[in-house]
């Protein structure tokens, strides 16, 4: 059975954070890793560029025409350079003029367009290796033209440093994701306080207990409290409701019944047929008001439930007063005084149960024709707000009636009252966000339901 | 172990070939793995270190080459054009022209915890490295020099060959860089350590000084008298002389010394690579420390008190390794030796 209503669960919240926290960090973490690795690599050309031209420049410095030749005097300087690549190969080469070879290694490539300077990747003795070129014009008089300087380095330091640079990139990433993966945790830890508290706080209730929770909570947990709240007074109310419909079957019905079989028995042994003729037409009566008696209160019950179950559909106040007069016509006709009906002209709309509605007005004006004083208006009144009314010339009912209308079968019920009717328009009333008024003038008395009016 | 000595020594059998200087061989006939050494270093010198790391590798047979510097250059650097096997180690003094090998990549890489234990300038690219440490001296006559004039630095020798009348006119010699590979590294390390080296070629060509070749000529020469004293000679020859020689005084110039270490590297074609490896190992590690310095190979400015170098007091400042970086690819420029040669031959003017 307990199977039956275990809960679905679904993926935990922190798990989802986490598993977007991951995310986030794995596809930013990849994308820092190529930005890096491409940083690396360029920051470690541009570096060891320099020291390729640094080097170069030097050489062709170093260069000098003596006799009609260019000399190279290759600064060691340059070398010593070149050398804070410490584990790089070197290759160098100086051309005249006309392309030889003057100095270094004759298998150093030229660049494939040569400019002033020029950088460009080939290949010593099967390694990888950067080179750059430049060119010393010279004009003197007895050695004219350009010597072009060659300088190359294998790449094996540029490509430690690029990866020392990712490396370190993805270092400090890495502690900056594993500290914000950290945060994420504690931030979550703390937002989902509240859930483990309020579960906690139900889970020790009275099973009994369906009053509001009252915990501190954030908006996001709140709403759903809210919920929860209105929930279980809904789920408070049907159980009233039900447990006053059982309560009242059991007070209200008993002594009718018992009545009904004593009458009946009387009626069974009463050997005059005139009398028992009488009698029969009593038990008649009695169950009639018995039937009335369970119709108010089922009434009742399917007011109550309906309260919270029916939906709220736009309703024209004045059809309500309508249906509860018309609904009234048989006993308006048997009665001597009319009932008039007040209607304003243009509608009054609200939004509400029309059955419900109605049947809080026709209680209202069966408690009217025979509890107050004819004649008997039932009318609307659309002020601030909307307001069904219902007026005798009496003086209304007594004091302790008045001050709480929900009280069931509080009236005397000589007329024949189910002592319902009030409290059924007062819980009709109340569903519907109004109230139930009563006032007594000069004229007489005058019970209200006034409603919000539906402003659309 | 005396017995083991005497079958290698049995075992050696120097033969002069024509490229060669001198070749020996190490080890039983009948050992399974070979090892071909070529090195500048001097058979007789090496040959109690290779004795001692043939104790206990019976089957290993170590071929020892001795060669000039530039020869062995011009064999190596052909070996690797040509991608022969030639020798599995090759190790000389002139460490530019191994830096030249190593650089033109014909090198083999090799990492031990012994090669990552020598310090950043003893080793490069992992290819190369320096294995001794050899002091450039000044040796000197001791019963033709007064105490009085022997020259602690370089300085001293330039104010002796001053005076026109320096009874030293004439009788000093060096290496020559030409036919020593050693000698012109020696020349090209002072020239760029200090501005003292133009003084003294100067000082040099005036005073008629000689420039021959070879360690062992040189020093037999001063301990004959022929040369009172001869500048730039490896300390470590000079030091077995000197054991024996009472006539030899050898002097660590207090200005500067330059510390020689011999360069070895695995050629990449070598076809014992691993046993090139074991022996460099073997160089680097504590047991061939003490073969190497029992050879002299290894010496220390600051030895006890009574050693034959004369070494000033403050023997750790003035040591000036020749560290091998690829700037000295320098030395063996083209136009670079033109120039070098030119200034040194008007010092030392060919002799018919």
């Amino acid at each position: 059975m307990a199977r039956l209503f275990r809960q679905s669960r679904t993926l935990s919240l922190k798990s989802r954070v986490a598993l977007a926290m991951a995310t986030v960090l794995l596809v930013g973490g990849a994308v820092v890793l190529v930005a890096a690795l491409a940083y690396g690599r360029q920051a470690a050309r541009e570096a060891y560029d320099r020291l390729l031209v640094g080097a170069a420049t030097d050489i062709a410095e170093s260069i000098t025409i003596q006799g009609s030749a260019a000399l190279v005097d290759v600064p060691v300087s340059a070398f010593e350079l070149l050398a804070l690549a410490p584990d790089d190969r070197i290759v160098y080469r100086v051309l005249g003029p006309d392309g030889e070879t003057l100095t270094g290694y004759d298998t150093a490539p030229r660049p494939e367009k040569a400019g002033a300077i020029s950088f460009y990747d080939s290949e010593f003795s099967g390694e990888a290796a950067r080179y750059v070129s430049l060119t010393r014009r010279f004009a003197e008089r007895s050695f004219s033209g350009s010597v072009q300087v060659i300088v190359g380095q294998t790449v094996q330091a540029r490509r430690q440093l690029a990866r020392d640079i990712a490396q370190n990139v993805l270092l400090v990433l890495g502690a900056a994701g594993a500290a914000m993966a950290l945060f994420a945790w504690l931030v979550m830890q703390s937002a989902l306080r509240p859930l483990p508290r309020i579960g906690e706080a139900l889970r020790r209730r009275d099973p009994t207990d369906l009053t509001p929770i009252d915990q501190p909570a954030p908006a996001e947990i709140a709403a759903l409290i809210q919920s929860l709240n209105g929930f279980m007074t809904r789920l408070d109310r049907q159980m009233t409701s039900n447990r006053h419909l059982i309560g009242d079957a059991a007070h209200q019905l008993r002594t009718p019944v018992a009545a009904i079989r004593a009458h009946a028995q009387l009626a069974a042994e009463e050997p005059d047929f005139e009398r028992r003729a009488k009698m029969v037409q009593r038990i008649h009566e009695r169950a009639v008001d018995l039937s009335h008696l369970l119709d108010q209160m089922l009434n009742h019950a399917m007011i109550i439930h309906r309260a919270d179950t029916a939906p709220r559909d736009p309703v024209d106040l004045r059809d309500v007063a309508v249906e509860a007069f018309e609904a009234n016509e048989p006993n308006v006709l048997a009665s001597p005084n009319a009932v008039s009906l007040v209607l304003p002209d243009e509608p009054v709309a609200i939004r509400g149960d029309m059955l419900s509605l109605a049947e809080a007005a026709k209680n209202l004006l069966a408690n009217a024709l025979s509890h107050g004083r004819p004649p008997v208006r039932i009318g609307i009144r659309n002020s601030g707000q909307a307001e069904l009314w219902v007026r005798d010339c009496g003086e209304g009912p007594p004091a302790s009636i008045r001050i709480d209308p929900a009280v069931r079968f509080a009236g005397d019920r000589a007329g024949g009252g189910s002592g319902l009717g009030l409290a059924i328009a007062h819980a009709v009333a109340d569903s519907h966000g109004g109230a139930i008024r009563m006032t007594t003038d000069d004229e007489g008395f005058e019970i209200a339901m006034t409603l919000p009016k539906d402003t659309p | 172990m005396i017995g083991l000595l005497f079958v290698i020594f049995a075992a050696l059998a120097p033969t002069v070939a024509a490229a060669q200087e001198l070749t020996g061989s190490f080890g039983l006939p009948s050992a399974d793995r070979t090892l071909t050494i070529r090195s500048t270093t001097d058979l007789a010198v090496m040959a109690p270190v290779i004795a001692s790391y043939l104790t206990g590798r019976p089957d290993l047979r170590i071929d020892y080459e001795q060669w000039g510097s530039n020869d062995l250059y011009e064999l190596t650097a052909l070996d690797c054009r040509n991608e022969e096997a030639g020798a599995d180690i090759v190790v000389s003094s002139a460490v530019h022209q191994m830096v030249r090998l190593v650089n033109d990549g014909c090198a083999a890489t090799h990492r031990s915890d012994f090669t990552a234990a020598l310090p950043a300038q003893l080793r490069w690219r992992d290819e190369l490295w320096g294995i001794s440490r050899e002091p450039a001296v000044i040796v000197y006559n001791r019963e033709r020099v007064p105490a009085s004039e022997v020259p602690r630095s370089r300085f001293d020798l330039l104010d002796l060959l001053r005076p026109e009348d320096s009874p030293y006119r004439g009788r000093v010699a060096t290496y020559d860089i030409e036919t020593s590979g050693l000698g012109y590294l020696l020349a090209f390390a002072d020239s760029l350590e200090a501005s003292t080296f133009g003084g003294l070629m100067e000082s040099f060509g005036r005073s008629g000084a000689v420039a021959t070749c070879c360690s062992a000529e040189i020093i037999d020469a001063v301990i004959e008298g022929r040369y009172l004293l001869a500048y730039n000679v490896l300390g470590s020859y000079a030091l077995a002389r000197a054991e024996g020689e009472a006539r030899l005084g050898i002097v660590a110039p207090a200005d500067y010394t330059l510390i020689l270490s011999r360069g070895a590297m695995i050629p990449n074609n070598g076809p014992a690579r691993r046993e090139a490896a074991a022996y460099l190992d073997y160089l680097l590690s504590p047991a061939g420390r003490k073969a190497l310095e029992d050879a002299l190979l290894l010496v220390r400015l600051d030895g006890e008190e009574g050693a034959l170098l004369e070494s000033p007091p403050d023997a750790q400042t003035i040591q000036r390794p020749i560290a091998l970086t690829p700037a000295l690819l320098v030395a063996l420029d083209k136009h670079k030796r033109g120039l070098f040669r030119q200034r040194w031959r008007a010092a030392f003017p060919v002799t018919p």
